[in-house]
């Protein structure tokens, strides 16, 4: 029996548009439930504040597959994990016997939905990010993922890989709210950080403007799947 | 969050034109209230007082909770308005203040040919659609302090979908006759982080960061607050208004 925790760091994209409190609790919840299967130890890389954020996608030129990024961010966790335990691992896939640190997918449950969306993931990236890595799917609300799992054939081939987080406490707050109040001088303060407001407030983000940039455009990964068929 | 409940509030009523929030007391109730799971008003003074740290109008109110006794909702918002009376008599600026069971709001009331003219400033209850429908549980609030509640000062009740205020307005006499004293304000965005679902994952050990302000947080696991035992303080004792109007109807 396996009693060593595999080392596990928690992966969120998304557009964080803004940021919000709720963002940030899909981490505590994660950690908490991956924590209490008793085979988890999420890692906390470089500093005692354990959840940090990463530049390198949002600087790439072009819109990234986030199977990309998951690929790029587990390069970069083996290298850094090989450099503490001081010798080489392969990376290799799920195994509950491997001691190597995994990477996983964090995510709310409308995300599971978006696999069904036509065009926007190719099936090959799918099966790496959900089959290699690993889905954490935290819920709320009225959303059903287990039924999302159960009607979709290739994520119930992964089911062990898919790990369902509920969160009781119904709270809706969400990046679209929070802008629709400051598009209305709305307080969002207890929303999101402090220090996010002041920003927002600094540069002036979020007006009736910037809502309809990117208006009539397609989403990139639609146009972006179309062209290279 | 109580602390939305605040900023929700004060949206509100300044969209109105009515009225000018100048700011928002927290007074939290004494031990004397003996609610299941309450624990020291100390520690719970503490904490508001750090989560009300980086709010440049919310602040604590402190009289409430040091008390003897438990107090009625009513004398809590009478002492505030008295000491904003005489606040009001050192300045000249017109200030009115909202008192709320554990929150309180001071507004401006500018004067308004529409409106009922109250002068000076007020003090208006803050609180949730459960508190308004508190009012109704026998032997909780005697009918003269929600009388004076809503007729003297006013409420503010923050509500959300699932509740439905104006129909208990409506089966309410005395709401009804104060109506234009209540202020109803939808929660669009509904937000179920309560104090009870709180103490519930402290218990089980799971992570309430960014549902609480990180240094009520930090003070929470410095001083062992919530546990088991902890919720089951006041157990079996009643509530402290119920055992006042109970004995006060009996004798």
């Amino acid at each position: 029996m396996a009693n060593r925790r595999v080392p596990l760091v928690l992966l969120a994209c998304g557009s964080f548009n803004p940021i919000t409190n709720q963002h940030m609790r899909l981490f505590e919840l994660a950690r908490d439930h991956m924590h209490s299967t008793g085979q988890y130890q999420v890692l906390a890389l470089q500093s005692s504040n354990w959840v940090t954020v990463d530049e390198w996608e949002s600087q790439q030129p072009d819109w990234t597959e986030t199977v990309v990024t998951m690929r790029y961010h587990y390069g970069r966790i083996l290298k850094e994990y090989e450099g503490r335990a001081g010798k080489h691992m392969t990376p290799t896939p799920v195994s509950f016997e491997s001691s190597g640190p995994q990477l996983k997918l964090l995510c709310g449950a409308d995300f599971l939905d978006t696999f069904k969306i036509p065009g926007l993931w190719q099936d090959e990236h799918v099966e790496e990010a959900v089959g290699r890595f690993g889905l954490v799917s935290v819920s709320r609300g009225g959303l059903q993922p287990e039924q999302t799992v159960h009607e979709s054939d290739m994520l119930s081939r992964h089911q062990r890989n898919i790990f369902l987080v509920r969160e009781w406490m119904r709270n809706e707050t969400s990046a679209t709210e929070v802008r629709r109040a400051l598009r209305r001088g709305q307080s969002v303060k207890y929303l999101i950080p402090d220090s996010v407001i002041e920003y927002i407030h600094q540069h002036k983000l979020y007006t009736e403007d910037s809502e309809r940039r990117n208006k009539g455009t397609a989403l990139r990964p639609l146009t972006k799947q179309a062209q290279s068929q | 969050m109580h602390l939305r409940l605040f900023e929700l509030a004060r949206d509100h009523l300044e969209d109105t034109g009515q009225y000018k929030v100048v700011s928002g007391i927290i007074s939290p109730v004494g031990d004397g209230y003996k609610k299941k799971g309450l624990i020291e008003a100390s520690h719970r003074l503490e904490m508001a007082r750090l989560a009300t740290e980086n709010s440049d109008w919310i602040t604590l109110g402190s009289w409430e909770s040091m008390q003897p006794d438990w107090v009625e909702t009513v004398e809590v918002i009478r002492h505030h308005h008295e000491k904003l009376l005489e606040k009001q008599q050192n300045c000249d600026e017109t200030d009115t203040v909202k008192l709320t069971k554990k929150r309180r709001i001071e507004n401006r009331y500018e004067a308004s040919s529409h409106q009922k003219r109250r002068d000076g400033p007020q003090v208006m209850l803050l609180c949730g659609a459960d508190v308004l429908e508190s009012f109704g549980v026998p032997n909780l609030w005697k009918q003269d302090d929600i009388d004076e509640i809503v007729g003297r000062y006013g409420l503010v009740c923050i509500t959300r979908s699932g509740n439905d205020p104006h129909k208990f307005i409506h089966k309410s006499d005395v709401l009804w006759k104060h109506r234009r004293n209540i202020h109803l304000v939808h929660e669009w965005v509904t937000n179920d982080i309560s104090a009870t679902h709180m103490r519930r994952a402290l218990r089980r050990g799971q992570s309430v960061r960014y549902l609480l302000p990180d240094a009520v947080v930090s003070y929470i696991q410095q001083n062992n607050l919530y546990s088991a035992e902890s919720e089951q303080k006041n157990a079996d004792v009643v509530l402290a208004p119920l055992q006042r109007y109970l004995e006060a109807s009996s004798s």
